[in-house]
C-alpha cells in the first residue's frame, strides 16, 4: 500500500495539508477540554487521598502504630536479612515455574485428549485438577510438609524448602493446567477441521496447530500466576523455611518491632508490582493484536 | 475410472435431516458443482467426504476404496483429499510458506528443500511468491483463499473438495480465486465445489447438481441444469439467483 512518493496519494493528490480554521478551533477546544479534566481529576485525588491519609494520622493509635509497623532505622537494619529470604522467594519462585509448567501441560494435554488409551489418565488428570483446585495452598503445604515426612519412608527428603516447594508446584500445576486448557478449547475447530483435512493426525494437530496459537492467548493469564506465584511462595515459612516473611518473622519477635513484616512488603511489591505492569502490558497488546486479526 | 462415488447418503443432526439418500458420482479429472441453497447440504456433503463429520447411512467411495468404513485410516484418507473452505482456515501463526509445507513435510515425509521448492513453484505460478514469508493476517481474502487453495493442493491430492471458496470475498476478489480453481481444472483436478456463482459454474462444471432439502434434484452438464432447467424447484432457485444479481 506504501507509496513511494509519501507526500502523495494513489490518485496524485498531497497527502499534507494546512489545517483549516475550524481544525484549529476544535483542536485548541480539545486542550481546553483536556486541562478541565487534569484538573478535576487532581482536585478529586487530592480530596479523596488527603482525607483517607488524615483519618489514619489522626486516629487515636497512629503513633504507636507509627512505632511499631513504621520504625524505619530499624527497617533498614533488618533489610539485609529480609532480602536475603527474598532471594530464597525468587529461587524457589522460578523452580516452581518451571516445574508447574511442565505438569501443568501434561495435565492439560490429557484433559483434552480424546484417545481411548489415555482414558484413566484423563480421569486421574480430571480428579487432580479438582482436588489441588479445591484445597487451600497453606493446607497443602502442611499437609506435604508434616505428613509426607511422618511416613518416614526410607530415601525421601525432609528438607522443608523441597516439601514445601512440592506443595506449591501441586496446586499451582492444577490452575496452570486449567488457563491452558481453557486456552486450547478457546482455539476455533476450523482450525483443528483445517489441519484434520490437510491430513495431520490429532497429536501434530495439537502440536503444530492447536497448541502454538494457545500458548500465545494464555500468556498473560500464565504471567499473572507467576505473580500469584511469587507471593504465595511465602507461605512456605509456615514449614520454617527461611524465607522473607519468615526473616521478618524472626526479626519482629526479637523486638516485638512489625516493620520488618512492611520491609518484607515492600520488597516484594518492588518485584511484583513491575510484573504486574509488564503483564498488563502484555495484555493490551495481545487484545489489540487480536481485535487487528477480527477486523482483517 | 470414477474417483469419488457417494451411494445413498443421509445424514441429520439431531431432527434436522441434512442429507436425504443422496448418490453422486465423479469421474476423474471432472469438475461436479453443487448449487443450491444455504441449507441444502452442500457444505455437509463436502464435510461427510472428507469424514470431518460421520454419516448416517449410505456409503463413499474413493478410487474404488470404502471410505466411509470405521475401520479406516482417516489421516490415511485425507491424504487423498485437499478441502479448502469458505472461510480459509489459514494458520495465523504460520507464514504463508509454512502454511503449505506443514502437511508435505509432517505427513507426506517430504524433505524441507523439496516442500519449500514446491510451494515456491505453486505461490510463483499463481503470483503469490512474494508473500511467501507473510503471515496471514497481512494479506486480502483473495490472497488467503488462494494461499489456502495452493496449500491444499500442495499434497497433490486425488480429489479437491471446495466449499464456497468466494463467500467471504467482495466481486473483486472473487475472480482471482475462481482464475486459480479455473487453472486446476484445466490441470485435469477432480474436484466438487459447492457455489453461489452460477456464470463460473457454467464454465468449469462437467456436471452440475442442484441440491435441495438433502437431495439432488436435477444433475446434468451446466447447459442444461444452469441455462435450461427442467425442474420446478431448478427454475425456481435460479430465478432468486438471478433477481439477486448473481447470474
Amino acid at each position: 500500500m506504501n507509496n513511494d512518493s509519501p507526500a502523495r496519494d494513489d490518485s496524485g493528490r498531497a497527502l499534507s495539508w494546512t489545517p483549516s480554521q475550524r481544525e484549529l478551533e476544535r483542536q485548541a477546544s480539545r486542550k481546553a477540554i483536556g486541562r478541565k479534566k487534569a484538573l478535576i481529576a487532581t482536585l478529586s485525588s487530592v480530596i479523596v487521598i488527603g482525607s483517607l491519609i488524615r483519618l489514619i494520622i489522626t486516629s487515636p493509635g497512629w503513633q504507636s502504630v507509627k512505632d511499631t509497623f513504621f520504625d524505619w532505622s530499624y527497617g533498614g537494619e533488618v533489610l539485609g536479612a529480609v532480602a536475603k529470604g527474598l532471594v530464597v522467594n525468587i529461587r524457589l519462585t522460578i523452580i516452581a515455574a518451571i516445574l508447574i509448567g511442565i505438569f501443568a501441560m501434561i495435565l492439560a494435554l490429557l484433559r483434552t485428549s480424546r484417545s481411548a488409551a489415555l482414558t484413566p489418565f484423563r480421569l486421574m488428570a480430571t480428579a487432580y485438577v479438582d482436588i489441588f483446585r479445591g484445597v487451600p495452598l497453606l493446607l497443602v503445604i502442611l499437609l506435604i510438609g508434616f505428613g509426607v515426612p511422618a511416613l518416614r519412608i526410607e530415601g525421601l527428603t525432609n528438607s522443608v524448602l523441597i516439601l514445601g516447594t512440592t506443595a506449591v508446584v501441586l496446586t499451582y500445576s492444577a490452575y496452570v493446567a486449567e488457563v491452558i486448557r481453557s486456552g486450547i478449547l478457546s482455539i476455533h475447530p476450523s482450525q483443528r477441521a483445517a489441519a484434520r483435512s490437510l491430513g495431520l493426525s490429532s497429536s501434530q494437530t495439537m502440536r503444530h496447530v492447536v497448541l502454538p496459537q494457545a500458548l500465545k492467548r494464555v500468556v498473560p493469564p500464565l504471567l499473572n500466576d507467576l505473580v500469584a506465584l511469587l507471593k504465595d511462595t511465602g507461605l512456605v515459612s509456615i514449614l520454617g523455611v527461611t524465607d522473607a516473611v519468615r526473616a521478618a518473622q524472626i526479626a519482629s519477635s526479637r523486638t516485638f518491632n512489625y516493620t520488618p513484616y512492611v520491609t518484607a512488603a515492600i520488597l516484594f511489591l518492588l518485584i511484583t508490582i513491575p510484573l504486574t505492569r509488564y503483564t498488563d502490558r502484555v495484555l493490551a497488546k495481545s487484545i489489540k493484536r487480536q481485535n487487528a486479526q477480527g477486523a482483517a | 475410472m470414477n474417483v469419488l462415488e457417494v451411494k445413498n447418503l443421509r445424514k441429520s443432526f439431531e431432527d434436522n435431516i441434512v442429507l436425504n439418500d443422496l448418490s453422486l458420482t465423479v469421474p476423474d479429472h471432472t469438475a461436479t458443482v453443487l448449487i443450491g441453497a444455504s441449507g441444502s447440504g452442500k457444505s455437509t456433503l463436502l464435510r461427510c467426504i472428507n469424514l470431518l463429520d460421520t454419516i448416517d447411512d449410505g456409503s463413499i467411495y474413493l478410487d474404488g476404496k470404502e471410505i466411509s468404513d470405521p475401520e479406516i485410516n482417516v489421516d490415511e484418507v485425507r491424504k487423498g483429499l485437499g478441502m479448502v473452505f469458505q472461510s480459509f482456515n489459514l494458520f495465523p501463526h504460520m507464514s504463508v510458506l509454512d502454511n503449505i509445507t506443514l502437511s508435505p513435510i509432517r505427513v507426506h515425509k517430504v524433505s524441507k528443500a523439496q516442500a519449500r521448492d514446491e510451494a515456491m513453484t505453486l505461490l510463483r505460478r499463481f503470483d503469490l511468491a512474494d508473500k511467501a514469508d507473510q503471515y496471514p493476517d497481512r494479506l486480502s481474502g483473495g490472497q488467503q483463499q488462494r494461499v489456502a487453495i495452493i496449500r491444499s493442493i500442495a499434497v497433490k491430492p486425488r480429489l479437491l473438495l471446495l466449499d464456497e471458496v468466494t463467500s467471504a470475498l467482495d466481486p473483486v476478489l472473487v475472480n482471482e480465486v475462481l482464475s486459480i480453481v479455473r487453472d486446476l481444472k484445466a490441470d485435469g483436478m477432480a474436484m466438487v465445489l459447492a457455489t453461489h456463482e452460477m456464470g463460473f459454474a457454467t464454465q468449469v462444471a462437467d456436471e452440475v447438481c442442484f441440491l435441495k432439502d438433502g437431495n439432488i434434484i436435477e444433475r446434468g452438464p451446466a447447459s442444461q441444469v444452469i441455462s435450461a432447467p427442467q425442474e420446478a424447484e431448478t427454475k425456481d432457485f435460479l430465478r432468486r439467483v438471478h433477481e439477486a444479481g448473481r447470474l
